[in-house]
C-alpha cells in the first residue's frame, strides 16, 4: 500500500499561550501533548513514537524530553532542520508508521523564547566555527539574510515595499479573527512603511514577532485516525530539500520550496488548483513572496503583483495563514509545528470566522535556516478525510 | 560614509587556514580541482564536485561587483552595533564565486546592486585579515 493516503494526523493542539514567564519549555511541551492526545482520544500510553525539535533543547533533546514525558518510545526522531523541523517530522512519521516501526507518533514544540529575551532576528552570530567564518565577521543577522533576498527580488522584478507590506497587512487581518493571536489591532500599510527599518528593505513589521508557545501533532495510520474522536487529515504527499551556496555561487531567487514542494505535488497526485489554502513560514514578509513562486502559485517574479491582487487574503483563490501567521499570531523561535496545527483545524473547519469555506485540501511550506546562506524546506499536501 | 566595523574573529582550521593566511597577504584565496577544474568557495579539502583532492589555491582578482545587499540598521552583537547601519553584501567576483562581505569607503545609501567593488583588507590581530570591499 503506498504511503500517500494511509497515514493521518488525528490530533493537534497549538498551546494558546504568548508570553510563559511562569513555564518551562519541557512543561509547554507537555501540556499541549495532553491536550493533543485529548483532542483525538488518545493517552500517553498510547505514544510509541517521540519526534521533537527545539532551539532551547540540546543534541540529546529529544532523550531530555523522553524522560521528562516518562515515555518509552520505540522510535525517535530529533531532525532539526530548523524552523521546518515538524513539517519533515510529519513525514518521519509517515514513514515509520507505514514501515511499522511505531504506531501512534507525537510531534512537539515547546519554547520560551519571548520570556528568555532570546535575541534571534538581530543578535547576530557570534562564535569561531570554522564553518561560520565566511559569516560571522560580517554582521550577517538572520533578517539581514532574508533582506539580501528581498533585495534582490525587487533589483530584478521590480517588486515593491508596498507589495511586500500587503502580505503583513493580510496576515494582520487574519490574526484580528484569532482570539489567540498576539498583534490584534488592525494594520494599514502605511504602518508597515513607517515602522523602524530593520535591515533594508525590511522594517519591523516586515518581521515576524517574538512570543513563547510550543504545540503538538499525533500522527497514526488513517484507518486507526478513523477510530478516534476527530476528522482525520490525510497526508497525501510530502517532500524536503536543502538549498545552500553551490560552492560559492547561490541564487538568492531559487529557494528549497521548489524542491520539496514538487516532490510533494508528485506524491500527492493532485495539482495546484486543488489546493484550497497555505500555510506558509513566515518568517518575514519575502519568505511568504518567493515561497508562492517557489511552490509554483504564480510566476517566478510575479509574486508581488500576485499578492497586490488579494489572492492571499480570506475569501480569495489561495488564503495564506488564516491565523495570522508568525507575523501576528506568534513566533516562539521556530514555527514549522504551527503551520501543520493550522491547516488540520482548516480541514476539520473549526475556525470560525477564519475558516476558509468548504476546506479539501491544504498546502503547508516550512523554512528553516538562513534563507539566503543555508536553508532547508519541507512540505506537506493535506487532506480533509472523506 | 560607513563607520568603521570591528570585524569578530573567524574560526579558521586546517581546512580554511590558506584562505585566512592568504588574506593576511592581502590576497583572495580560491580554490580550484586540478582533476575536474571545479571552482569552489568556501574551502574544502575535498573537490565536491569528483571528491578529488587534488586541489590547487590561487589569488583571484579581487574585483566584482555587488550582487545583493542590505544596510543593517539594526544588529546586538559587538563590533556591529557601533558600526550601524552597516552594509552586508554578496559581492560576486570575476571568477563567479559570490562572497558574504561588507561594502566600506561610502556611504551606505549610494549601494546599489550591479556596483563594480574592489577587495581591501581589515588587519585582524596575528597574521589574519578579513576581506571586504569598496567601490572602484
Amino acid at each position: 500500500m503506498s504511503l500517500s493516503r494511509s497515514i493521518a494526523i488525528a490530533g493537534v493542539h497549538e498551546h494558546p499561550t504568548r508570553w510563559a514567564p511562569d513555564r518551562t519549555a519541557s512543561q509547554i511541551m507537555a501540556e499541549s501533548a495532553r491536550a493533543a492526545l485529548e483532542d483525538c482520544g488518545l493517552g500517553l500510553v498510547d505514544v510509541d513514537g517521540l519526534f521533537a525539535a527545539g532551539m532551547e533543547m540540546g543534541p540529546m533533546g529529544v532523550v531530555t524530553l523522553a524522560e521528562y514525558l516518562n515515555l518509552k518510545p520505540r522510535y525517535i526522531d530529533g531532525t532539526n532542520i530548523g524552523g521546518s523541523s515538524f513539517v519533515a517530522h510529519v513525514a518521519h512519521a509517515a514513514a515509520a508508521i507505514h514501515a511499522g516501526l511505531c504506531r501512534v507518533a507525537l510531534i512537539l514544540y515547546g519554547s520560551t523564547a519571548a520570556s528568555n529575551a532570546m535575541a534571534i532576528g538581530t543578535g547576530g552570530q557570534i562564535g569561531r566555527d570554522p564553518a561560520t567564518a565566511f559569516s560571522t565577521p560580517y554582521g550577517l543577522t538572520t533578517v539581514g539574510s532574508y533582506a539580501l533576498v528581498a533585495q534582490r527580488h525587487m533589483q530584478k522584478y521590480g517588486t515593491t515595499s508596498e507589495q511586500l507590506a500587503e502580505i503583513a497587512v493580510t496576515m494582520r487581518r487574519h490574526a484580528v479573527l484569532n482570539p489567540v493571536a498576539k498583534m490584534r489591532s488592525p494594520i494599514r500599510i502605511e504602518d508597515v512603511l513607517a515602522s523602524r527599518m530593520i535591515s533594508e528593505p525590511l522594517h519591523l513589521l516586515d518581521c515576524c514577532i517574538m512570543s513563547d508557545g510550543g504545540g503538538a501533532l499525533v500522527v497514526t495510520s488513517l484507518d486507526h485516525a478513523r477510530d478516534l474522536k476527530q476528522k482525520p487529515a490525510l497526508l497525501l504527499g510530502s517532500g524536503e530539500a536543502v538549498w545552500h551556496q553551490e560552492i560559492g555561487a547561490p541564487d538568492l531567487l531559487t529557494i528549497a520550496a521548489k524542491q520539496s514542494s514538487d516532490e510533494a505535488f508528485r506524491m500527492a497526485g493532485v495539482t495546484r488548483d486543488e489546493i484550497d489554502l497555505c500555510m506558509i513560514y513566515d518568517s518575514f514578509t519575502i519568505t511568504v513572496l518567493v515561497t508562492l513562486e517557489a511552490l509554483g502559485f504564480c510566476k517566478p517574479g510575479e509574486g508581488g503583483s500576485f499578492i497586490e491582487s488579494g489572492a492571499i487574503s480570506l475569501g480569495s483563490a489561495l488564503p495564506v495563514n488564516l491565523d495570522g501567521g508568525g507575523l501576528s499570531s506568534n513566533h516562539p523561535g521556530m514555527r514549522g509545528i504551527f503551520l501543520v496545527i493550522e491547516a488540520v483545524k482548516q480541514l476539520r473547519r473549526e475556525c470560525g470566522p477564519r475558516q476558509v469555506e468548504g476546506a479539501e485540501r491544504a498546502l503547508v511550506h516550512g523554512t528553516g535556516g538562513l534563507l539566503s546562506t543555508l536553508h532547508s524546506g519541507a512540505t506537506l499536501i493535506l487532506e480533509r478525510d472523506r | 560614509m560607513t563607520k568603521p566595523i570591528k570585524h569578530p574573529r573567524p574560526g579558521v582550521d586546517w581546512e580554511t587556514r590558506a584562505y585566512w593566511e592568504g588574506c593576511g597577504r592581502h590576497e583572495l584565496i580560491l580554490q580550484r580541482c586540478r582533476s575536474c577544474g571545479t571552482l569552489q568557495h568556501r574551502p574544502r579539502a575535498l573537490c565536491v564536485s569528483c571528491l578529488s583532492d587534488e586541489i590547487e589555491h590561487f589569488p583571484a582578482s579581487g574585483r566584482g561587483t555587488v550582487y545583493s545587499f542590505t544596510v543593517t540598521h539594526q544588529n546586538q552583537a559587538p563590533g556591529f552595533r557601533e558600526a550601524l547601519p552597516y552594509v552586508l553584501a554578496y559581492v560576486e567576483l570575476e571568477e563567479g564565486v559570490r562572497l558574504l562581505t561588507n561594502i566600506v569607503g561610502c556611504s551606505p545609501e549610494n549601494v546599489r546592486i550591479g556596483l563594480p567593488v574592489e577587495v581591501e583588507y581589515a588587519q585582524l590581530e596575528g597574521d589574519i585579515a578579513v576581506p571586504r570591499f569598496h567601490p572602484l
